[in-house]
């Protein structure tokens, strides 16, 4: 019944909604980790009780956040057997170690101190155990280091040599394969995204609690420290994917241009396109909005520097417009409502009503979700903006499928689709209610029940005395 | 030479996480296949209890075979998975089913009995398609060119469903034995009762893949019957009677740990068969470790990271297993 699809498309969506959806946990926990170590040095230092109590609180999150994303990272590490069978052949060789080296990472990370962090608080000691939470946010880096690599490797590939068989090997050292051109300015975009992610979430669980109870103390400081973050750290993303976006221009200019709507090439400065309909066929945006040199002033920094048009290169080299001409739009529009929020902060603090303004309240609410949707659209801007390759300008989507059947394919897209909303609809409605709880004063540490080690820490069995007492 | 040794070690290496991932995530499976015939309540809980600290560690080893298969040799990794697709991928959605209903059942009382039932389907659905897997890759691959050149149903035969069923059947044998080490009580009681008649149904199965495999191509036929290997290969036979031998009697006579050492004993012999049916091969007569080997640097390369971090992963399992090495009660290990 699914034989008239075609069965890339089909693999294609497959990977996208579980990449994505894997991809919405380790951005969250990358971020909670950090946060998680501020929060235990604050509490080191000054002694405060409700430096303590949120990290608690915000512990019982990480846990689940971090088990959501160790089981949906053991689908993505046979999606591309599965379904990009070719490309792991040919690509094996150089992406393969990288991603070892992230799942030796992350079980050396789950291994060694995930679970002291979890459960380990009274038996370790204070010190160890803060040691304990830094290696935690350390794992989640080197991680994020090693994955986001590989993933700048097939967009800007470098360092590599074909062999007699087609594959893709080390042309001799793996330094330039590492720090191939496009992966530190991605590594740096990407981990303030998550570090923007978790003060977006944060700050909508403090305003939802401030909006219920104004004097509840976790609340307050954790609404401000996020609304610090959004402050400080939004204006820095924004220069951070500037920089990013020089760099796609210098290594991938057609993924720059898709992303810009810039089908005809601009001899005079290139226009900003604010809004409009991308017409791949005709080759022009229609009903398009836009702003005069704006365009060169921001990817060139001179108003009447000229770009080059999509029409410049061969069409079979072009991503879907549409797709990243919007996806781009979607996460520009909300790194700009975040900025807003900042400033709106520092407003509120300036007049002394941050605890008290309770639009900025709901604001921060609806914000509040908003560095998912930035990084899920981010993710889509780069990766449907490299099509139509696998490993950009070498390896074409269209040579890299498996032998696929399209109704293997469809059958177990479908299956994906149930199992993941049902499994992690779950999962995620169990977090909302963590988070529906207010931040309380001495914070209970996660329940030993169930015995559980999120990787194979022994530290729950550190406390099982007191666990079967319950 | 330099390279050849390397290969030979990664080859080493995931063997090494296969092996760890069977038999320590089998008896973790097995527990879910048997658990319709555990008692709702306390019987359920110490099952789950006594299994609680290790399972996701155990399952973290599929994740080293997987990527390590993908990194040492990219070409096995591209012709086994597109050539198992349905099954790896009804194998994942199993165990994503089985480890999202371990941490929910405690949380959510209210929907226990369902997310019971998602950790037993999604236990029974993993082994069944790891043993129709094993089937798959032993009765042969269609490798054309160095890719997966057969259809997405070729993996299904009668002999793969039998492999699929003996492994749902030694899993279950695994996780019976494990109940009986680790819970007293009526858990124990049942087990003991189960396991007896899982351990023959498995030695029965036993027989019936081992007989079928050396059939199912000449080569087979000759690495175990051939003069004078079989005088090295006869000792596996051998030894798995002398530990079926002492599983039944550690059975009758009541022993806590032996029937759970013997039947990790059984999966240790038949794991080392598989290895005398199919080395050097990675895809049974079509491909050799070195052939799907990734170059000498790729090897390389990842070689201190392992060389580091395996023999600390390794530590850390043991010391988990040292720290639950009681009975689990129904409010975990005591």
């Amino acid at each position: 019944m699914f034989d008239q699809f075609d069965p890339v498309v089909l693999a294609r969506a497959q990977f996208a909604f579980t990449v994505s959806f894997h991809f919405i946990f380790p951005a969250f926990s990358i971020g909670l980790a950090s946060y998680l170590t501020v929060l235990e040095a604050l509490w080191l230092k000054t002694g405060r009780g409700v430096y303590l109590d949120l990290f608690r609180y915000w512990l019982k999150i990480f846990a689940v956040v971090f088990g959501m994303g160790v089981v949906s990272g053991v689908v993505m590490s046979y999606q591309f057997g599965t379904n990009w069978s070719v490309f792991s052949t040919k690509v094996g060789p150089i992406i393969g170690p990288l991603m070892a080296y992230e799942v030796l990472t992350a079980f050396f990370l789950e291994a060694g101190f995930l679970g002291v962090m979890l459960f380990g608080m009274n038996k370790v000691g204070r010190r160890l155990h803060f040691f304990a939470t830094c290696m935690v946010a350390l794992g989640t880096l080197i991680s994020a280091t090693w994955i986001l690599s590989a993933n700048s490797w097939m967009q800007t590939p470098a360092g590599y040599a074909i062999n007699a068989q087609g594959q893709f090997v080390p042309a001799g050292s793996w330094l330039p394969i590492i720090f191939n051109p496009s992966f530190p300015y991605r590594l740096v975009h990407t981990v303030i995204a998550a570090y923007l992610t978790t003060a977006f979430a944060v700050g909508g669980v403090g305003a939802w609690h401030l909006l219920k109870d104004r004097a509840n103390a976790g609340a307050r400081t954790m609404f401000s420290m996020a609304m610090w973050m959004a402050a400080l750290v939004a204006p820095i993303q924004i220069l951070a994917g500037d920089a990013h976006g020089l760099n796609t221009l210098e290594h991938q200019p057609i993924k720059v241009l898709a992303m810009e709507g810039d089908y005809q090439p601009s001899p005079n400065g290139a226009p900003l396109i604010l809004f409009g309909l991308p017409n791949s066929a005709e080759a022009r945006v229609d009903y398009e909005v836009s702003i005069p040199h704006l365009g060169s002033l921001i990817l060139k920094h001179a108003p009447f520097a000229p770009l080059p048009g999509l029409v410049d290169f061969p069409r079979e080299n072009w991503p879907p417009v549409p797709i990243v001409f919007w996806s781009f739009r979607i996460m520009v529009a909300l790194g700009f409502a975040m900025l807003g929020i900042g400033l709106w902060s520092l407003l509120a603090r300036f007049r002394r009503k941050l605890y008290d303004w309770s639009w900025l309240h709901r604001a921060a609410i609806l914000m509040g979700p908003s560095g998912f949707v930035a990084v899920i659209a981010g993710w889509v801007t780069t990766e449907v903006g490299r099509q139509p390759f696998t490993v950009y300008g070498l390896l074409r989507t269209a040579e890299s499928h498996s032998p696929l059947a399209a109704p293997a394919v469809a059958a177990s897209l479908i299956a994906f689709v149930i199992v993941y909303f049902f499994a992690f609809g779950a999962g995620i409605y169990y977090l909302l209610r963590l988070m529906a709880k207010p931040p309380g004063s001495g914070e209970p540490p996660p329940a030993p029940i169930p015995q559980r080690a999120a990787g194979i820490t022994p530290a729950p069995g550190v406390v099982a005395p007191a666990g079967a007492g319950e | 030479m330099a390279s050849i040794d390397l290969t030979v070690f990664w080859a080493g290496i995931i063997g090494l996480a296969v092996m760890a991932y069977v038999v320590m995530d089998g008896f973790d499976l097995g527990i879910g296949i048997l658990f319709p015939s555990l008692a709702v309540g306390d019987e359920r809980d110490q099952a789950m209890n006594s299994i609680a600290p290790v399972w996701d560690g155990n399952e973290t080893w599929l994740v080293l075979g997987g990527g390590g298969l993908f990194a040492a040799f990219p070409l096995a990794y591209g012709i086994i998975l597109p050539a198992t697709y349905p099954l790896m991928i009804a194998m994942l959605l199993g165990l994503v089913f089985r480890g999202v209903a371990f941490e929910f059942r405690w949380r959510d009382p209210r929907h226990r009995p369902l997310w019971d039932v998602a950790f037993c389907l999604g236990s029974f659905v993993a082994a069944f398609t790891q043993g129709v897997t094993l089937g798959a890759i032993l009765q042969g691959i269609h490798v054309e060119q160095n890719a997966y050149a057969g259809g997405w149903l070729d993996w299904l035969s009668p002999f793969s469903l039998l492999t699929g069923i003996a492994v749902v059947i030694g899993y279950g044998l695994l996780g019976a034995t494990w109940l009986i080490w680790k819970t007293e009580g009526s858990s124990q009681h049942h087990a003991r009762r189960v396991a007896f008649w899982l351990a023959l149904a498995t030695l029965a199965a036993l027989a019936a893949v081992s007989a079928a495999t050396p059939f199912l191509a000449y080569d087979y036929w000759r690495r175990w019957f051939a003069m004078p290997g079989v005088l090295l290969t006869a000792q596996v036979p051998l030894l798995v009677a002398i530990c079926a031998a002492a599983l039944i009697w550690g059975l009758k006579r009541e022993f806590e740990k032996l029937p759970f050492l013997m039947a990790l004993a059984l999966f240790l012999l038949g794991f080392v068969g598989l290895g005398i049916s199919i080395y050097p091969y990675v895809v049974p007569r079509a491909v050799t470790i070195w052939d799907a080997a990734a170059p000498y640097s790729s090897q390389a390369f990842m070689l201190p990271g392992a060389l580091v971090i395996i023999p600390i992963i390794l530590a850390y399992t043991g010391w988990a297993y040292w720290v639950f090495r009681g009975k689990a009660g129904v409010h975990g290990y005591h």
